[in-house]
């Protein structure tokens, strides 16, 4: 069957045309789009808990009831990994919500994570017929598939996605962040005998030492780790695949394809006088320190510096992250600083919101251009150029051009810069014949093949800095080609 | 996994480590580091491999009571199991026959200084190694360096052994007898950078093995960065060795203190 043919089988069924005339359009489109239910800002700012509640049971059907189930679901196309989204949203109208899981997980390994992190508004949402022809807010599509998720794993009735016959053959992932978990997930569906190697001691990548517990709890990435290993896949951690073992290794352990999901490893830096002071860190570093380290926890033996003026600079998520983070340690002055005006911040519009709410100041069109340490070496203010928008440039947005003269000094106790990634250099540096880019990046085919035929790459590595879906997307489309070459 | 399998005192402060890790003992190469992790709230700390033994499977460290967490390590004992143990991290020492290598190191740096000393012999060169410590009883692995040197020079502080003064005048006093194609430093940061003033005067190429603060160690968090030839450069993964005339040892000296005052609290809790 092909996609189309698919998806109109799936709407044709009874009970989704009994569901689909049991209301008028007019009286769909009229239901307001529901809003998340979120703690208070001012309570939140000062712990981990997660900000986002979720929907209940009457919220995520009322909203279900938007959804016009239309023969062509544009939303789809928005999907990396093309979840099959009006058979889930109808199958939460009607009530089961134990079934709209099952139609997330046949496409998602991680649906809970992928709920709430997903741009949905650039992605899946902004593709709904709503916002393409009536000029009104999307279905809350990323709502009701965290609702959906969360339904089944606190059902305790987890069911796991059907598994082809166990068919022997071995496949290593090296990274556990969301493409390995995602690559791994099909692969075991397919039958293979899976193994995910990781470099440090938890499993979960940038999920655990990246995004924080306020907007993803480590125990609900853990409960999605532990559904892929009761589909088999086991997990061995601290081993550095081109350090531990190399590539030869593992062929000789006989794995006959390796998919290479080892990201973003480096953090970029601006280079300008004194970003090496006391105090300047990575969003990496402080983001490990804090999520993985656990380092705000007394008993925890890493530290963390808790300033009372913290600056983070840039304009991502990781940079919300971070400030968001840095408000919760305590920062009366937690700001964001950025080069370009709001309008361009590539952060998703919540995160940005919710950082307004929690008190972040944002100091837009400003850019540091030098670091002031006191005698002990520690920072203690910054030098922000005033910018301006000029002209567009390469990436289509207006390009930031300094105001000449315009410098302005803050005083600061900790800068965190977040101003990207670049590609983790340990694999490509320990495979000779592998083709790498300019950039440091694993170079790919459409199906994620690299040069060398047993290794399929994706996610940051191949991207070079992208979002968990698109990783997950690569995972999945890494696990058919691959799957597609080893059957032969 | 990770258990300790031989534990030997070297000094109040020193301790030697034999601990099993068959794929890092069979992987590692001289130069390389390990990050390890002690328990479920422990922090991640680089140390230098300073031996290991293929048949066996077993790696050596030494490690020296500096804070919480290496102090913890000393006090483990032999049929314990460090929690997390990973590498072989960094770029290994690049070996050739370059001539006559002087090998100075200082303190504990002596035992990560070991393997290169191997290899730089094993290589051809003909290597004479500089031995420095406060006094007698900080000096390490001195017979494990006399089998692979053509000569060891000792100096201690107090005079207690050997010569009388800092590694810098046994490194000198070989300089201006002989000449000396390449110099390899590992020890403490102010050492270091005294050694490569030193030898910057008398145009010896020099090579030194830092060991700044890192959390992952494998180049996603850039704590351990430090400026090389006016460039940013990570420990992990460009290093852990660097030309040392190029490194600022100042700015690294400063980095190396950020976490000084939390030091001091995290040390309370070891009662």
């Amino acid at each position: 069957m092909t996609r189309e043919e698919k998806i109109a089988a799936a709407r044709s069924q009874a009970w989704r045309e009994a569901l689909r005339k049991s209301m008028k359009a007019k009286d769909r489109t009229d239901l307001p789009r529901v809003r998340m239910n979120e703690l208070d800002a001012e309570y939140r700012s000062h712990n981990r808990e997660e900000v986002n509640q979720g929907l209940t049971a009457e919220q995520a059907v009322q909203e279900a009831r938007r959804c016009l189930d239309c023969a062509n679901p544009t939303c789809m196309t928005g999907c990396p990994v093309e979840i099959s989204i009006p058979s889930f949203v109808k199958n939460i109208e009607r009530g089961e919500f134990l079934e709209a899981a099952k139609v997330l997980k046949e496409t998602s390994s991680l649906p809970a994570v992928c709920g709430r992190v997903c741009p949905q508004e650039k992605q899946c949402e902004s593709q709904c017929f709503y916002v393409q022809k009536l000029g009104k807010p999307a279905v809350a599509i990323g709502y009701l598939e965290r609702f959906a998720a969360d339904y089944e794993r606190e059902s305790g009735q987890t069911i796991l996605p059907e598994q082809a016959p166990k068919n022997g053959i071995k496949v290593a992932v090296v990274g556990s962040g969301p493409a390995g978990l995602s690559f791994a997930g099909d692969m075991a569906k397919y039958g293979y005998d899976v193994t995910v190697f990781e470099a440090l001691h938890e499993i979960g990548g940038v999920l655990k030492y990246g995004i924080p517990e306020f907007r993803l709890p480590n125990a609900i990435v853990d409960c999605e780790i532990d559904n892929l290993r009761r589909m088999g896949v086991s997990f061995e951690k601290d081993i550095i695949i081109g350090k531990t073992l190399s590539l030869d290794d593992l062929k000789a352990q006989g794995f006959q394809g390796i998919f290479v999901a080892s990201g973003a490893g480096l953090p970029n830096f601006m280079n300008i006088p004194g970003e090496n002071l006391i105090n300047i860190m990575s969003s990496n570093e402080y983001l490990t320190r804090v999520n993985l380290m656990d380092a705000a926890n007394p008993e925890s033996d890493t530290p963390v510096p808790f300033g009372k003026r913290v600056a983070v600079i840039g304009g991502g998520n990781t940079a919300m992250d971070s400030v968001r983070t840095a408000r919760r340690l305590g920062a009366e002055r937690a700001m964001i600083v950025y080069r370009r005006s709001e309008e361009e911040m590539p952060a998703r519009l919540e995160e940005v919101k919710h950082a307004k709410e929690e008190g972040v100041e944002f100091m837009t069109l400003h850019n540091p251009v030098e670091y002031l340490g006191d005698e002990q070496g520690r920072v203690c203010q910054m030098r922000l150029q005033k910018m301006e928008l000029g002209e567009p440039d390469a990436s289509g947005r207006r390009r930031p051009v300094p105001i000449e003269g315009a410098i302005e000094t803050v005083d600061v106790d900790i800068v965190i810069v977040s101003v990207g990634v670049s590609p983790n250099p340990l694999i490509p540096n320990s495979i000779p014949d592998l083709e790498i880019s300019r950039k440091g990046t694993i170079v790919v085919d459409d199906n994620m093949r690299s040069s060398l035929p047993i290794i399929f790459a994706g996610g940051d590595i191949v991207r070079g800095g992208a979002t968990v879906i698109l990783a997950m997307g690569d995972g999945r489309r890494a696990a058919a080609a691959m799957h597609e070459q080893l059957k032969k | 996994m990770n258990k300790i399998v031989s534990k030997k005192d070297f000094s109040e402060l020193v301790v030697q480590l034999e601990v099993e890790a068959p794929l890092i003992a069979r992987a590692r190469k001289a130069g390389h580091f390990v990050i390890v992790k002690l328990d479920k709230l422990g922090e991640r700390i680089p140390l230098t491999i300073s031996a290991a033994d293929t048949e066996k499977g077993t790696i050596t460290l030494v490690v020296q009571r500096v804070g919480l967490t290496s102090n913890k390590l000393c006090n483990m004992q032999v049929g314990d199991e460090i929690q997390d143990l990973v590498g072989p991290l960094g770029k290994a020492t690049h070996i050739e026959h370059f001539g006559t290598v002087v090998c100075a190191g200082g303190g504990v740096g002596v035992a990560p200084l070991l393997p290169i000393v191997q290899a730089m012999k094993q290589a051809g060169n003909r290597v004479i190694s500089v031995l420095a410590a406060r006094s007698k009883n900080l000096i390490i692995l001195e017979d494990e360096i006399r089998k692979w040197s053509d000569e060891v020079i000792i100096m201690t502080d107090d005079g207690s052994y050997g010569e009388k003064g800092l590694v810098t005048a046994g490194v000198e006093s070989i300089i201006q007898r002989e000449k000396v194609d390449c110099c390899v430093t590992i020890g403490p940061a102010i050492m270091m950078k005294f050694v490569s003033l030193l030898t910057a005067k008398y145009n010896v190429p020099t090579v030194a093995s830092l060991n700044t603060i890192m959390v992952d160690g494998t180049g996603m968090c850039g704590g351990c960065r430090v400026s090389v030839g006016g460039q940013t450069k990570f420990v992990c993964v460009d290093g852990p060795e660097f030309d040392a005339h190029q490194v600022d040892w100042d700015g690294m000296m400063r980095r190396m203190g950020s976490y000084k005052a939390y030091e001091k609290e995290e040390m309370k809790k070891l009662g």
